[in-house]
């Protein structure tokens, strides 16, 4: 496989991952909206700054306002992580693998371009956003659902769900430590009274509420939040379940190619120190600075994947 | 009910489906399908099949529109068909063409047997832009220039169709007359049950079969195939990758290709690897910087020399322009007969050299009457068109030609055959062109039935280009009939 297809496949699944990111915490925050409107503002600032648009966002607009925000998200041409340029980015990455797709799989992602291109032509209202939010994650499942379906599971879908993992991993350290930043500034009050319009909001914008309540019925502790959404293998969206999926497919493609990759070294280590780790103890070091070190290595593995296979020249 | 007009069938104009007493023999088991079907439905099947084309993404790029814009090329349901036949006689025509153009590349790059025998006049190869001089004395794997040609044909009347134009470069629009005909399965699948159509699907398989057939020499046992494209931008992407991923080859950019111990290598997940054959969709001047124009981004660098070296095939060779140049077109009938020996199957059209005196005089006596054409013009512009031109526009045309007569040709005015289009009142006759694809390797030359049908959607247009409003359609070679 051509180290460009490699990396088309790996930037389309991220992107797609994106996507479904930033729609479920725009879900969450108008929850919050709805529900409480003394954290509304501060909740629409915190996703902006979740998804690292702060500057670019303060450059348009003054001040963090729903509407402004949503559609900032959503359709702002001259924000690239917008969803509208996120999918434009995704699917140019899908014409660049298109010979590494099944026909039901391009189809669904041109489809996919298509039905958002549509539904997010003009501006979003508060009213139009829940239908709009789940038009959007309909056809994002629509993709990963013809993926799922039509693909071989060969090196190409290893880099497609290398793509998905390292994303998600992503996202869920980065909204973990954004509100960690926001709702608990120091060690001192880590475990004490909680938020439970804001843990909720963290949980519902990892899709996690209704799974956090089977495991802990009403019992809702920041640190039991903290270790479900780290360190729980069953919750699809953690970081050890990430990583593991992460480490699963670099163990397919050192099979296939019948090597050994500095990348595969570096997401093993990642996964061990993840299973030998408490969550007292990461509370104990630190949540903001934990996250930090896991966002950083991150980081430098997605680099190593994009040298060990080739990526650009 | 068939709402057919008849009022607007020009007696000059062949119209491929219609006579005055019915439908022409290959379109009867259509024609009848036709008739049954309920004609508001069919009304919007258009709407359809934009719907459809959408969703596959079976777009092109125009450049210079805002936001990259994607556009469709129309597409017309009602089918052009030609019987079997009619069609042999344009297969064996075809096939001797590519033959003759091929030994004339050999020839014109090699010993030039053809100047010195005095068939051809010396200035038309050394004074032409489109001859290739870094091609002298190159031997290509297998001998073959043209692996892939698209010829335009004309239809004239009921048994002849003349050649409009060789297209021996990067001949694009084969993917459009496989997805035309999928677009037809798809939306009218009981027509194929009924009617004994030609299949076009296996043209993806046969192009990768010629392509392994003229490896070099050094290739392994089962050549590596690139596709070699300028990008996700360019207007006909979606053609490179659907050819690539139809079989199975890998789709190259320059970026993508590194040379190693002069050999081109790609990369890939695993490291470098050979490729044997690059079926290139970039033009000869943007192949290589460091051979032709320095200031191709697209190209790769060097890609030439190796070519030189016997190292790699390139699909088409390069500088095979010379055989599709307009100026050379005009004499096609000797180089057909120089290296076939026996005259042409399929004809010209008539053509005046506005070089030669005698000729200019003609053209600029019956410019009126005349279609005049830039040598090196393509897609439809630089040409002027005598009966449909503003008295202005021929005198500046006038100008230009007596300035530079060997930079013009001129032909008549052609009567384009039509074959109905489906209009919202009902079928309406537009003029049509066709290109048939050749595929040639060292052992076979192939022809896929049918081609490309192109269609000037605008009445009384005779401009087919999809770069000016022209659309396609499905075109079906009857077994049988």
């Amino acid at each position: 496989m051509l180290g460009k297809t490699a990396a088309g496949l790996y930037w389309m699944c991220r992107y797609l991952e994106r996507i479904e990111f930033t729609t479920r915490l725009l879900d969450a925050a108008f929850r919050i909206a709805l529900t409480n409107s003394n954290d509304a503002k501060s909740e629409w600032g915190s996703i902006i700054l979740t998804t690292g648009n702060k500057a670019s966002y303060l450059e348009l607009y003054d001040e963090y306002e729903s509407t402004r925000v949503i559609n900032f998200l959503l359709r702002e041409k001259s924000n690239p992580s917008s969803v509208l340029s996120v999918i434009e980015t995704a699917r140019n990455n899908a014409r660049i693998v298109r010979t590494a797709l099944t026909r039901e799989s391009w189809e669904a992602i041109n489809e996919c371009w298509l039905e958002l291109n549509s539904s997010l032509r003009r501006p979003i209202t508060e009213n139009a956003l829940p239908q709009v939010l789940s038009g959007i994650r309909k056809q994002n499942a629509l993709v990963r659902a013809a993926l799922d379906g039509t693909m071989l599971r060969n090196d190409i879908y290893n880099f497609l769900r290398l793509g998905t993992f390292i994303e998600r991993a992503d996202s869920t350290a980065r909204i973990l430590d954004v509100k960690y930043y926001v709702l608990l500034p120091s060690l001192s009050q880590v475990g004490s009274s909680i938020d439970f319009v804001q843990w909720e909001s963290i949980l519902r914008s990892v899709s996690a509420l209704r799974a956090y309540r089977w495991l802990h019925g009403n019992q809702i502790s920041s640190k039991q939040i903290a270790n479900f959404l780290i360190l729980d293998e069953r919750m699809s969206r953690s970081l050890t379940f990430c990583l593991q999926k992460i480490n699963n497919n670099l163990f397919y493609l050192s099979q296939t190619y019948q090597r050994e990759f500095s990348c595969r070294t570096l997401a093993d280590t990642m996964f061990k120190r993840l299973q030998h780790v408490s969550i007292d103890k990461i509370l104990l070091d630190g949540l903001h600075e934990y996250l930090i070190t896991f966002l950083s290595n991150s980081e430098a593995l997605n680099k190593e994947i994009e040298t060990n296979f080739g990526f650009y020249g | 009910m068939g709402s057919v007009d008849n009022k607007h069938l020009n007696t000059e104009v062949f119209d491929e489906m219609q006579t005055a007493f019915g439908p022409r023999v290959p379109y009867e088991q259509f024609y009848e399908w036709f008739k049954s079907e309920n004609h508001y439905q069919l009304r919007k099947k258009p709407k359809e099949l934009d719907k459809f084309f959408r969703k596959t993404g079976i777009t092109f790029n125009v450049y210079g529109e805002s936001d990259g814009e994607e556009r469709l090329i129309p597409f017309d349901f009602i089918p052009r068909i030609i019987s079997e036949l009619r069609w042999r006689k344009i297969e064996t025509g075809l096939k001797q063409r590519a033959n003759a153009i091929n030994a004339f590349l050999s020839d014109i790059y090699g010993n030039q047997e053809i100047i010195r025998a005095g068939w051809i006049p010396e200035e038309l190869i050394s004074q032409n832009a489109a001859f290739l001089p870094e091609m002298i004395g190159v031997n290509p794997p297998g001998g073959i220039y043209t692996h892939i040609s698209g010829t335009d044909l004309i239809r004239v009347n009921d048994e002849k169709f003349v050649v409009l134009e060789d297209n021996v470069r990067t001949p694009s629009g084969a993917s459009y007359m496989i997805e035309n005909r999928e677009t037809m399965l798809h939306m009218f699948p009981e027509l194929f049950t009924r009617i004994p159509v030609k299949s076009v699907s296996n043209y993806p398989e046969q192009l990768l079969q010629i392509l392994i057939a003229s490896a070099p020499a050094s290739a392994t046992a089962t050549p590596v195939i690139g596709v070699l494209t300028p990008g996700v931008l360019n207007s006909a992407y979606f053609e490179h990758a659907f050819l690539a991923d139809q079989m199975g080859a890998e789709l190259i950019e320059g970026t993508d290709i590194k040379i190693i111990d002069k050999k081109i290598m790609m990369r890939t997940t695993q490291g470098y690897r050979a490729v044997d054959v690059i079926y290139r969709r970039i033009d000869d001047n943007f192949l290589d910087p460091l051979n032709f124009n320095p200031n191709s981004l697209i190209g790769i660098p060097g890609l030439f020399d190796v070519y030189r070296n016997g190292a790699i095939t390139l699909a088409n060779a390069p500088g095979t322009g010379i055989a599709d140049d307009k100026a050379v077109y005009s004499f096609m009938p000797e180089i057909i007969k120089f290296y076939t020996g026996s005259t042409p199957i399929l004809e010209n059209v008539e053509t005046w050299r506005c070089s030669e005196e005698l000729s200019l005089k003609y053209v600029i006596d019956n410019i009126e009457e005349l279609v005049i054409k830039e040598v090196h013009g393509s897609g439809g512009y630089g040409l002027l068109i005598g009966p449909t031109s503003s008295k202005k526009e021929r005198a500046i045309f006038l100008r230009k030609l007596r300035a530079n007569p060997s930079n013009y040709i001129a032909q008549p005015t052609l009567s384009l055959s039509t074959v109905p289009i489906m209009e919202k009142k009902g079928l309406a006759p537009r003029h049509v062109d066709l290109r048939p694809f050749v595929l040639m390797s060292p052992t076979e030359v192939k022809v896929t039935p049918g081609g490309l049908t192109r269609v000037a959607l605008k009445k009384g247009s005779l401009v087919v280009n999809s770069s000016q409003g022209g659309g396609t359609k499905d075109t079906w070679v009857l077994e049988g009939v």
